[in-house]
């Protein structure tokens, strides 16, 4: 039991991945589908935060009595992949302004049947 | 001391002058300023293979921390090849670039192009220097984010649908290589791709390192258009502009082939994915599925840029044909296909710009008789058209028989006849373009179409002239590859 509790960290980030990777396939809204690759990210980001945490160990501050702390490296690595991530979204999201404004909606069946009729 | 830091330089100068191209803005500048770095870039690439080839790898350490802490560049034969082509592309489209973008774009947007342009050069050849994983991912995302950009510039609204599906499917990919990543550092400790290979077991892994190999083969899969996973592709190459289709297709997808490459020979070890694992059969597989059905996907197209599309997937997978083989001569093979490759199809779609610019579409209709309108455009296409098949003569063909040598070798004769089968194929969707062009009477409202311009000529007979120089004088384009392929097995020994 203690494999299946004791990793429920894990388990919410196959949960979360699952989610996000579900809803950029199943949704044909193009918003919808930047929120599930953003909730398929984040879970990710969740993955290499809690790979860094040492059990019963403190946050890595040099303190004098301090023997065990949490790796910090992860934790900074997805520093840099959020920033990469914002930048996908705000691209996305800038991109689906300008389909917006080419095809009147977002809604991705509604966007191939405008290109046919042409 | 400029002899040392060639490596970071060759990255650090595009990624500087992106930014103060934003800053100039004023089009002109940008584009000599562009021209400038892009020439500069592809010198020191040069430079720095040419120190390769004579004093052996060459590193450099980011800001001074020694490699298994700091971020290390590590140059051996087959990254310095690599990107000698890349840059090489990328300097020859962007001396060919700005009569088309007259036509495909609007001038307030000059500068970003370029500014993009930079972006995706410096992630592309950041991709092939670096020796550190994280740095890897990085860069992979500053290639793609700018590739999303500089596809939804095309003129179609298509392309923005193009660039946003592009971006998902990218995404995907670019995270799965992240959760590989990660999985990796969590077994290992470290990020350094050589610190991370001692430590990984040549033999056989932990589930863990299972679950990271599979994430990654699947996600560098997607980056590289392996068939079934290149349904990205051809919308993206169709629709997006002239210029941004031949530096792309010529050097994105090559780029990602390199992460293979390097994943499995440099990191993974093939005695762990080829032996113990049925990579190289799986590879074998979708290689040569990928060759038929987008070999045959390209005969039924009526847009030409759709066509040459899927006549890159197929190529692609020559590619990893020739890398499941997994013998020096596979390898060598492979390697050689990523070169002659980038040319040949950077060329074709540089003729592909030719005819847009005057013709304004490229639908097999439109072509009629283009011949006789534009007679250089169309035989620079032919020529590369010819390298696509394999004709002796060509970069195409030297590929095609180093392919064919390797398969024999592995005694593996279906796939050596599989190999010839297919490139009838190519004889076919080149062909219908060849007969159309130059057979069929052309269309009484192109009368005035005239030849393109000779700025753009130029760069297309340069590189399409490239293919014939490799073809005819094969020694040196594969005295590299081969040198590449020793560089791998000898990092796996």
């Amino acid at each position: 039991m203690s494999n299946v509790w004791g990793l429920y960290n894990y388990w919410i980030v196959i949960f979360l991945m699952m989610t996000g990777f579900y809803i950029v396939i199943a949704r044909g809204n193009l918003i919808q589908r930047v929120i599930g690759l953003n909730i398929f990210q984040i879970s990710v980001f969740l993955l290499y935060i809690t790979m860094g945490k040492v059990h019963d160990a403190t946050a890595p501050i040099v303190l004098d009595n301090t023997v065990t702390f949490s790796n910090p490296l992860p934790s900074v690595l997805i520093l840099t992949a959020i920033v990469v991530g914002v930048a996908t979204t705000a691209l996305a999201l800038a991109l689906i302004v300008r389909i917006h404004e080419a095809y009147g909606s977002i809604e991705e069946e509604e966007i191939l049947v405008g290109d046919h009729d042409q | 001391m400029t002899q040392n830091s060639l490596p970071v330089l060759q990255i650090a100068i595009p990624l500087i002058a992106a930014p103060l191209c934003v800053v100039i803005r004023d089009r002109k500048i940008v584009l000599a300023c562009t021209i400038a770095v892009c020439w500069a870039t592809f010198a020191m690439s040069v430079a720095l293979l040419h120190r390769v080839l004579s004093q052996g790898v060459v590193t450099y350490e980011l800001g001074g921390w020694p490699a298994p802490w700091g971020i290390e560049y590590r140059v051996d034969a087959l990254n310095a090849f690599v990107m000698v082509f890349v840059a090489a592309i990328g300097a020859l489209v962007i001396t060919y670039a700005p009569s088309s973008l007259e036509r495909e774009i609007a001038r307030s947007r000059h500068y970003l192009f370029y500014v993009m342009y930079l972006l995706c050069l410096t992630g592309l050849l950041g991709i092939c220097i670096t020796g550190d994983l994280f740095n890897l991912f990085v860069f992979l995302e500053i290639s793609s984010l700018s590739s999303y950009a500089l596809i939804s510039l095309g003129q179609s609204r298509r392309a923005l649908m193009a660039a946003f599906q592009y971006l998902v499917m990218g995404t995907i990919g670019a995270t799965f290589i992240l959760i590989g990543i990660g999985l990796l550092y969590q077994m290992t400790g470290s990020l350094n791709m050589q610190d991370v290979a001692g430590r990984l077991d040549p033999q056989r892994g932990t589930r863990t390192v299972l679950v990271a190999f599979a994430f990654m083969s699947v996600g560098i899969s997607l980056k590289m258009a392996l068939f079934p996973l290149h349904a990205w592709l051809p919308n993206a190459y169709t629709y997006a502009p002239s210029v941004v289709t031949a530096f792309i297709a010529a050097t994105a997808t090559k780029v990602s082939v390199y992460i293979l490459l390097r994943m499995v020979f440099s990191v993974f070890q093939p005695t762990f994915a080829f032996d113990s694992l049925p990579l190289d059969t799986g590879l074998m597989i979708l290689a040569l599925t990928g060759i038929f059905a987008a070999s045959a996907a390209a005969v039924f197209q009526t847009n030409i840029k759709r066509m040459l599309a899927f006549s890159s997937v197929a190529q692609i997978g020559y590619m990893v044909l020739g890398i499941s083989i997994a013998s020096e001569a596979g390898l060598t093979a492979g390697i050689v296909h990523m070169f002659n490759h980038a040319f040949i199809k950077g060329g074709m779609f540089m003729a592909m710009g030719c005819l847009a610019l005057r013709l304004g579409a490229v639908e097999l209709s439109d072509l009629r008789g283009a011949a006789r309108r534009m007679p250089w455009t169309m035989f620079a296409w032919s020529l590369g058209g010819l390298g696509l098949i394999g004709v002796p003569v060509t970069a195409g063909f030297v590929s095609k028989w180093l392919l064919l040598t390797a398969a024999f070798e592995a005694g593996k004769l279906p796939v050596a006849a599989m190999l010839l089968v297919s490139s009838l194929f190519a004889v076919v969707y080149v062909w219908r373009v060849v007969e159309v062009a130059y057979f069929q009477e052309p269309l009484q409202d192109q009368k005035d179409v005239q030849e393109a311009p000779l700025s753009m000529l130029i760069p297309t007979y340069v590189v399409i002239g490239l293919t014939l120089l490799f073809g005819v004088w094969s020694s040196l384009s594969t005295g590299l590859a081969r040198q590449a392929a020793l560089a791998l097995l000898g990092a796996a020994s």
